[in-house]
């Protein structure tokens, strides 16, 4: 065959490709040991030499010719093969998924450590002390000593004589905190912590429950500085248009004590179910710390003042969750737990 | 219960809306829970103007009322004394009765009327008696201001305050004159104490009886006494205000005594002077010393006790109850009045442990104040001699050996201003001491306080007088202000801070934090016991299923697992992070977690489903995130409790610190996994964290299997290798097992893969085949093991 013969097959046969095993067949039946673009190579001898040149030439543009075509259909079908292979692994995207997932914390932890993160913004070490406790921490080094009408408030449960109790409050934690102090050093921190009173369980009440208390003393402490801590704290946690409001009240350890009322969250002080149609909910006691209680762990109240608060944690986990049994925190069923393990970020800055 | 009207007695608060007035009470710091009154909308004073029988009926009237309105009211009565000109109580439609009785207007056989005609007890004023009913309704007398409140007119409005006094407040708010003071207080007022005055006749109580203290648990006792007493029925006024104070009526000496008290706050006894004798002697009590008291039983006293006796036996538990011995009966004729204080303390002890919490022992235990002793047996001497005949004897028997000194503050307005962190000026200090009736003087900028005995709350020192002054300026008026103290970062302190790390890792693990209760049941606490410690046993538990601290979480947990399977929850995780004590209050706090069902879940794919070695792969990750990588071990253990072929002890530098498997299938028929570990036994120091560049030499990997006893443990083998493959055994882990025909009875193969690598250079093939069968020749030689064909 000449040349021409050659190319026109060529590209006849091209152009009848469909697969890939024909085409590279073809990549043979031309350019293999005995192709016929080949074979025309090796005519060259045969050729008279001033024709040698063109004739070379002619069969070099058949071979590129038939290259550049090889590649382009090569690529074309490889592309339609892929593509093909694509489909047929295409899946139901709708099916369910393989569930993973992080554990939830319980409730009661979630809203302890919202507290925990925002007094620690503001300096607060988070300490913890025995549940087991000594009364003389638990009450007389809070001036409440044996026989205090104050101790028939927190019905206790005794472990060993009027001496050794489960904690009714977290604050002896506090007391533990000033008396490593010495009476030298500031004291900044909350007692997040598990609490023990003689109180059948029911949906507002439980022998076993949880406080957040908070303790700063320092130097020139007063009652506004405690009431602007305190908005810090609520604030972070109900909301930025909560506002606060303080009721004389009494603990034995502080003096002046204050109850602190929150502005309705919910209903934004008009009156609902929540804040019992006043518009403020009761949410901690704090107060001055009382210069007793400063003497009694080493702090000379001539020198020293400082705040105290105390949140209970169910209380708050209610309000902010919407609970109306505070069991749940203690019967976990997961079905109500799960959706505590997600973030609760606002873009509001 | 405070009763306004009895307030009245005491503070002119008649232009005072009383609902205003108890909101401004309780920002004051006294909360009043409730406002109960009975009054009632709609209720009004009119006029019959005529009255006609009803054309349908032949009791029932037809009558024109006048109630001040432009028009005459129709109104149908069926009472047999209504009748043309009589004023009357009317309730108009939209009044509201007692027993949530509406009135509307209505259509009475066949007549429009507009109202009802009212009886003292419709109103809830009276009980419903047949004689009340046969009174028919309320006749007004002619001087009635038609259309005005009728209970006003009648005095008969009442208005209450429920209140929940701090405890600190009780001994001053509880009674009435005391409340008066704070309403005094309050509203910038005076208070006006009842009258005291009586007569006296020429015989002197002294010459009756003589008085005796040996207890140092009564500072004060005093005694005087009436003769011809006439027992009979109170005035109208103290049984009213008896009952709105929720104490019944029973004969004008005994109300007398109870009204006293509910005025001054100061319980009285009142002796039948004539079972009583001429003696008496307050003393401890004897241990098992009995006296029958007031309400017929025999009570078993203590030597904590006080008891008042006639020089022999016991008349009255001081503070207490009085004995049935001396009681005053109808027959009484002569009364010996005590009023004393005695010890709170010991009054509170002796009403606990004879779980007898009478008014009285409820006021002693609160503290009293001494002035008002002397007062308030004035008072009950004036109103025995008004409203019971008496005669009062002159003298008075008494012991005194109270304190009385004055409690004294002295401070300057700065420090009350730098606790309150506002500014109130000296005039405004002064302006709230004189409102609260404490007097002062002032010299050279310096207050001087004297702080009224009546207020035992208040102590001697500047936070008092701060709090005092503050919450009647107003707490409204604080600021909020931030504490200028030093910047410093909160961190987590002490366990709480492993407590959290290891809460986190659990959590990013799959794990579900819960919360169970510190205190078990018996059964419970001797569950899982691995440890074996003794348990704290509380003595007084509230119920025994709440009695004992628990050692170990684990049974806790199971049962957060039960309730979640028992709500068709299949797949639990859960963990818990808690303090557990033993007999010795040792504290221990432990990291416990369960696992049930699957792990990574997908029921149309197949899930993964935890078993031994992922509970095993979550203790490891926890020990080696705390920094005990290469410290740790697993040894094969019997534990209660546990499966015996599936659990183990977790231990750290060979020190148990936990232990890990399968619960046993006779606690639970379910496939749970538990593992608990102490908390504090990772809380020791740990390498610090450095970087270790990974090797560039290539590594070269082999295979080995071994035919081994069945019970020889992997850990073991593999121990033997990493001994034998020395340096240049980089790593090494199972990837077979297998039991079955082609190894024989009692046999399994374990196969492992080898990875040898050195840090400085390419091995060579030689160097490896070396140390290779240098390793399978120790392991065949030390668990009798072959090497399984290849």
């Amino acid at each position: 065959m000449n040349v021409l013969e050659v190319k026109k097959l060529m590209l006849d046969d091209l152009s009848d490709v469909t697969d890939l095993k024909t085409l590279n067949d073809l990549r043979v039946k031309y350019l293999g040991k005995k192709g016929l673009i080949t074979e025309l190579n090796s005519e060259i001898r045969n050729v008279p030499k001033e024709e040698k040149k063109a004739f070379g030439q002619s069969v070099n543009e058949v071979r590129t010719l038939f290259q550049s075509n090889f590649d382009e259909i090569k690529t074309k079908l490889e592309e339609e093969e892929l593509n093909k292979k694509l489909e047929s692994e295409a899946i139901d995207i709708s099916l369910p998924s393989t569930k993973v997932s992080m554990g939830a914390p319980n409730i009661l932890e979630k809203l302890i450590e919202e507290v925990e993160e925002v007094c620690m913004s503001m300096g607060y070490d988070v300490v913890d002390g025995p549940e087991i406790e000594e009364d003389k921490y638990n009450f007389e080094m809070l001036n409440i000593p044996k026989g205090h009408p104050a101790r028939d408030a927190q019905d206790t449960f005794y472990v060993e004589g009027e001496e050794i109790l489960l904690r009714s409050q977290t604050s002896p934690v506090q007391v533990r905190t000033m008396l490593k102090g010495k009476g030298e050093v500031p004291v900044r921190v909350i007692c997040p912590g598990k609490t023990y009173r003689r109180d059948d369980d029911d949906a507002t009440h439980s022998h076993q429950f949880m406080q957040i208390e908070g303790l700063l003393v320092d130097k020139d402490i007063s009652l506004s500085d405690l009431k602007g801590t305190i908005d810090v704290i609520v604030k972070k946690l109900f909301g930025e248009d909560v506002e606060t409001r303080f009721r004389p009240s009494y603990y034995q350890f502080t003096e002046p004590s204050v109850e602190v009322d929150i502005s309705c969250f919910n209903c934004k002080g008009k009156g609902c179910n929540i804040c019992k149609h006043t518009g403020w909910i009761t949410i901690a006691g704090a107060g001055v710390v009382h210069p007793n209680v400063l003497r009694m762990s080493g702090y000379d109240p001539e020198v020293w003042s400082g705040f105290a608060f105390g949140f209970g944690a169910e209380r708050m986990a209610m309000l902010k969750y919407d609970i109306n049994d505070l069991r749940v925190f203690y019967n976990t069923d997961l079905r109500e737990v799960k959706n505590f393990d997600r973030k609760e970020l606002k873009n509001n800055d | 219960m405070i009763s306004l009207e009895w307030v009245k007695d005491y503070i002119d608060i008649s232009d005072q809306d009383l609902e205003e007035l108890a909101v401004k009470i309780t920002e004051a710091g006294i909360n009043v829970e409730k406002v109960i009154s009975n009054h009632i909308d709609y209720l009004v004073i009119g006029k019959v103007i005529s009255c006609v029988d009803h054309p349908d009926s032949d009791h029932l009237h037809l009558c024109q009322v006048d109630v001040g309105g432009e028009e005459l009211q129709q109104i149908v009565c069926g009472a047999p004394n209504v009748r043309e000109g009589l004023k009357v109580i009317v309730a108009l439609p939209g009044a509201v009765l007692p027993g949530d009785f509406q009135i509307k207007a209505s259509k009475i056989r066949g007549v429009e009327s507009n109202g009802m005609i009212c009886a003292l007890y419709e109103l809830g004023l009276e009980e419903k008696t047949d004689e009340a009913y046969a009174r028919g309704i309320e006749e007004l007398s002619d001087d009635a201001p038609i259309g005005k409140d009728p209970l006003v007119y009648l005095d008969l409005e009442s208005t209450l305050y429920e209140l929940d006094i701090h405890k600190h407040r009780n001994n001053d708010c509880y009674y009435h004159i005391g409340f008066a003071y704070e309403i005094a207080a309050i509203l910038n007022r005076k208070v006006t104490l009842p009258d005291c005055s009586y007569q006296e006749i020429d015989d002197n109580v002294n010459k009756h009886f003589s008085l005796e203290v040996e207890t140092s648990k009564c500072p004060y006792y005093l005694a005087k006494m009436v003769t011809d007493v006439k027992i009979g029925e109170s005035p109208e006024f103290i049984q009213r205000r008896l009952i709105a104070a929720g104490m019944r009526p029973i004969n004008n000496v005994v109300d007398i005594s109870n009204y006293v008290m509910l005025e001054f706050g100061q319980p009285l006894h009142f002796f039948d002077k004539d079972t009583l004798g001429d003696h008496i002697l307050v003393r401890d009590a004897k241990d098992e010393e009995e006296v029958v008291t007031l309400d017929g039983k025999t009570r078993i006293l203590r030597s904590s006790d006080i008891v008042i006796t006639d020089g022999e036996k016991p008349v009255c538990i001081a503070g207490v109850m009085g004995g049935e011995n001396t009681e005053v009966t109808d027959t009484t004729k002569n009364i010996l009045i005590e009023a004393a204080i005695f010890d709170a303390v010991s009054i509170r002890y002796t009403a606990s442990h004879l779980d007898l919490r009478s008014e009285a022992s409820i006021r002693y235990g609160k503290g009293l104040n001494y002035e008002y002793t002397m007062m308030a047996m004035n008072r009950a001497c004036c109103l025995l001699e008004k409203y019971a005949g008496a005669k009062v004897l002159s003298g008075i028997v008494s012991h005194d050996v109270v304190d009385k000194s004055e409690k004294v503050v002295e401070f300057v307005p700065e420090q009350v201003d730098k606790m309150l962190g506002i500014r109130i000026t000296e005039e405004d200090m002064k302006v709230e001491l004189e409102r609260l009736d404490f007097p002062y003087t002032i010299k050279d900028g310096k207050f001087r306080v004297v702080i009224p005995k009546r207020r035992l709350d208040v102590d001697p020192n500047v936070n008092d007088i701060a709090e005092e002054i503050g919450r009647l300026y107003g707490y409204q008026k604080l600021k909020s202000t931030l504490p200028s103290v030093g910047i410093r970062r909160g961190e987590y302190v002490g366990d709480v801070k492993y407590r959290k790390a290891v809460s986190k890792r659990l959590r990013s693990l799959g794990f579900n934090e819960v919360k169970t209760y510190t205190l078990v049941s018996p059964d419970m606490s001797q569950k899982f016991d691995y440890e074996g410690k003794e348990k704290c046993v509380l003595p007084n538990p509230m119920s025994i299923d709440k009695s004992v601290v628990r050692t170990t979480l684990i049974p806790s947990l199971l049962n957060v697992y039960q309730y979640n399977k028992a709500r068709k929850v299949e797949d639990v995780m859960i963990y818990e992070v808690a303090k557990t004590y033993d007999k010795n209050y040792q504290e221990e706090s432990k990291i416990c977690f369960l696992m049930k069902g699957d792990y990574v879940v997908n029921p149309w794919k197949g899930s993964m489903k935890g078993d031994f070695y992922l509970m095993k792969g979550f203790a490891e990750d926890i020990l080696c995130y705390f920094g005990f990588k290469n410290r740790y071990r697993f040894e094969k253990a019997s534990l209660p409790d546990m499966h015996p072929g599936k659990s183990c002890q977790i231990l750290i530098d060979r020190r148990p610190v936990g232990i890990l498997g399968q619960v046993h299938p006779k606690v639970c028929s379910d496939e749970v996994y538990v593992c608990e570990i102490s908390l504090q036994a990772l809380m020791q120091g740990v390498k610090p964290l450095k970087f270790k560049e990974a090797s560039k030499y290539p590594t070269i990997k082999k295979d080995v299997a071994f035919v081994v006893d069945k019970n020889v443990s992997s850990s073991d083998v593999e121990m033997t290798i990493k001994k034998a493959g020395g340096r240049l055994l980089h790593s090494t882990y199972v990837f077979d097992v297998y039991e079955g025909e082609h190894v024989g009875n009692g046999k399994k193969s374990l196969a492992y893969n080898l990875l040898f690598m050195s840090e400085d250079r390419t091995l060579t093939d030689d160097e490896v085949m070396k140390v290779f069968h240098q390793i399978i020749d120790k392991v065949c030689s030390t668990h009798s093991a072959e090497v399984r064909d290849k």
